[in-house]
């Protein structure tokens, strides 16, 4: 259980946040310059708030009322910051060994290897090398693995995707995922971004202005209508937990089930039962007053309108319940005047399997949310 | 092997004084010199642009003035002279006084170059450290110290150098006695002040220029080893 309780001002900036999480990723979501970094720095002891508490599983690091602070290279946390900071004299190898030469952990406890974080990480061939000549993708790995290595008792990552293009970036999420669902540390990750917060948390905090907003599981966050202006991102969207129920060769798709009932997506290659995460972007989500017929579109879920928020000038944003999760959709307000909706009222989301690819789709071997997965040939 | 070079005795003891003198200049300047640099690079004090100049001063004091404070302070009624006689240190008219002579005109350019290159060491790197357990003290020495290192041995080299090349301070401070304190630019001086003592002025000359061009050398060659170890794989 991490608890974070910090007032601090920088110049005009007032930083005023509280919030606890046992999530094993509790992401820190929220637009640059809302104060995500500065929270991460006060967990790690990097700089020092003027009021505060921070307390990891009991452990206090800080403590002003009480004159507690523990310096950075005595709280025993790993940090992987937004560029990979690798000691350049040093080789792969030595730097992911740093950490060991403080022996800080506590005889007894359970050792992540060296060789798994190797192995993990994919970085065995390139042990011998320094850092200069390794790809921004391979430093962030090593960076990762070095502070896995120090043994933390809680691992910060502060936008570690932040400086990575595409490409690279889908080639560190699924370490990520695995980290998050395999390694017994838990993690406090910093991004912008909708997309990756939506696919690797379990615990959203939302900052805006150097407050937390909002927090909760990433379902129930993701989820709310109205959140993403204080995010400062367009890219709304909600989470649902499901699993593969069935594939269909015939036309390459794969039939996902949870909560919220059936959704059809293209071809996954996972086996059936897999959990994992589906993000639906509100912009991609077309609503209907009476049940659509003679359609493209593959997925026509049944719900309720929970709440609306006006989004600018000219959207609002629904919030649906479909089954027990709950949807998103981003509509004008014309189309909300026209088909009469109102809270509480039946509504059908429309949903196109192709809208739903690879990017969206995230794994989860160890699902927050109970899920029936319903198992069918096809 | 230098009287190989057809260098006289005198002129012999005079290069190896020089060396003497030059080397433990360099070493005992070498602690103070990497504190001040770091001083200046890292600590906000007030008053600190005052302490700058004060370090950087005897590179623009005319080398005779920086002799004489030297005489003032470090002679046998000096308060310092008398501080270090104490411990049995004695500097005037010693080869210590001339070490201590080439270490304080030598020693901005040793400062200079050693805060130019912890400057340019990303102090982030020392944070990171942090946070993986090093101390303070232990990230420097094992991050920051290996990675400033160029500048550290650029800056032991000029220092070397200039104190091979120290002249006016020291004579004011320490005179020109042969075997104590006459180093090659005395030995020189001394020369071309005698009838005939030019082809052997001309001899030390060129040792000294000999010298003067190993350590360019033996510098430029540490940078690039240094360089290629940052750099390759």
């Amino acid at each position: 259980m991490l608890e974070v309780e910090i007032q601090h001002r920088f110049g005009a900036f007032a930083l005023d946040v509280r919030f606890t999480s046992g999530g094993r990723l509790t992401a820190l979501f929220g637009r640059s310059g809302a104060g995500k970094t500065s929270i991460v720095n006060a967990i790690a002891g990097l700089i020092r708030p003027e009021r505060g508490r921070i307390a990891i599983d009991g452990t206090v690091l800080l403590d002003t009322e009480h004159g507690v602070f523990v310096p950075a290279h005595r709280r025993r946390l790993g940090y992987v910051f937004q560029e990979d900071r690798l000691f350049p004299h040093l080789t792969v190898r030595q730097n992911l060994l740093y950490g060991r030469w403080f022996r800080r952990h506590p005889a007894g406890a359970r050792q992540i290897g060296f060789d798994d974080v190797v192995e993990i990480l994919g970085i065995g061939p390139l042990l011998a090398r320094r850092p200069r000549r390794l790809s921004g993708g391979e430093k962030q790995r090593v960076a990762i693995g070095r502070a896995l290595l120090a043994h933390p008792r809680l691992l910060l990552m502060d936008e570690p995707l932040a400086s990575l293009d595409a490409a690279r970036k889908e080639e560190i999420l699924p370490f990520l995922e695995r980290l998050r669902d395999h390694s017994k540390v838990p993690i406090v990750y910093v991004s912008h971004a909708a997309a990756e917060v939506a696919r690797l948390a379990t615990t959203i905090a939302l900052i805006a202005d150097g407050r937390v907003q909002a927090v909760g599981p990433v379902a129930e966050i993701m989820g709310r209508a109205g959140q993403y202006p204080l995010a400062g991102s367009f890219e709304a969207g909600a989470v649902l937990a499901a699993s593969v129920s069935a594939h269909d060769p015939r036309w390459e798709l794969t039939e996902l089930a949870g909560g919220f009932g059936r959704l059809v997506v293209a071809r996954l290659a996972l086996p059936v039962g897999n959990p994992l995460r589906v993000r639906i972007r509100a912009r991609d989500v077309i609503l209907a007053a009476t049940r659509p017929s003679g359609i493209s579109a593959l997925n026509v879920l049944t719900g309720t309108v929970e709440a609306m928020v006006p989004i600018g000038e000219e959207a609002v944003e629904v919030e649906l319940r479909v089954g027990t999760e709950r949807l998103l959709a981003r509509i004008t307000r014309r189309s909300q005047a026209a088909l009469g909706l109102a809270r509480g009222g039946p509504v059908f989301a429309i949903v196109k399997a192709i809208a739903i690819d690879r990017r969206s789709l995230g794994r989860d071997d160890a699902l927050d949310f109970p899920v029936e997965a319903e198992v069918f040939d096809s | 092997m230098i009287q190989y070079l057809g260098l006289g005795a005198d002129a012999a003891e005079a290069v190896r004084l020089s060396l003497k003198v030059a080397f433990w200049a360099m070493l005992w300047s070498l602690p103070f010199g990497l504190a001040t640099a770091l001083v200046l690079a890292r600590v906000r004090f007030w008053g600190k642009s005052l302490f700058d100049g004060f370090v950087h001063l005897p590179l623009v004091l005319p080398p005779v003035v920086t002799g004489y404070l030297l005489l003032l302070l470090f002679g046998h009624n000096g308060p310092l002279g008398r501080f270090f006689a104490g411990f049995g240190v004695v500097f005037a008219f010693r080869w210590t006084g001339a070490a201590l002579a080439a270490a304080v005109t030598a020693f901005p350019l040793l400062v200079r170059a050693m805060r130019l290159s912890l400057e340019a060491v990303d102090r982030r790197l020392e944070e990171a450290a942090g946070t993986l357990g090093a101390s303070r003290i232990f990230a420097f020495a094992s991050v920051t110290l290996p990675l400033m290192l160029p500048g550290v041995v650029a800056g032991m080299v000029l220092s070397f150098a200039r104190s091979l090349g120290e002249f006016g301070a020291t004579i004011t401070f320490v005179s020109n006695i042969p075997g104590e304190t006459r180093t090659i630019p005395l030995a020189i001086y001394a020369l071309t002040q005698i009838p005939g003592g030019d082809p052997a002025a001309l001899r030390l000359t060129a040792v000294a220029v000999t010298l003067s061009l190993l350590a360019l050398i033996a510098s430029e060659w540490l940078a690039r080893k240094f360089s290629r170890r940052l750099g390759g794989d």
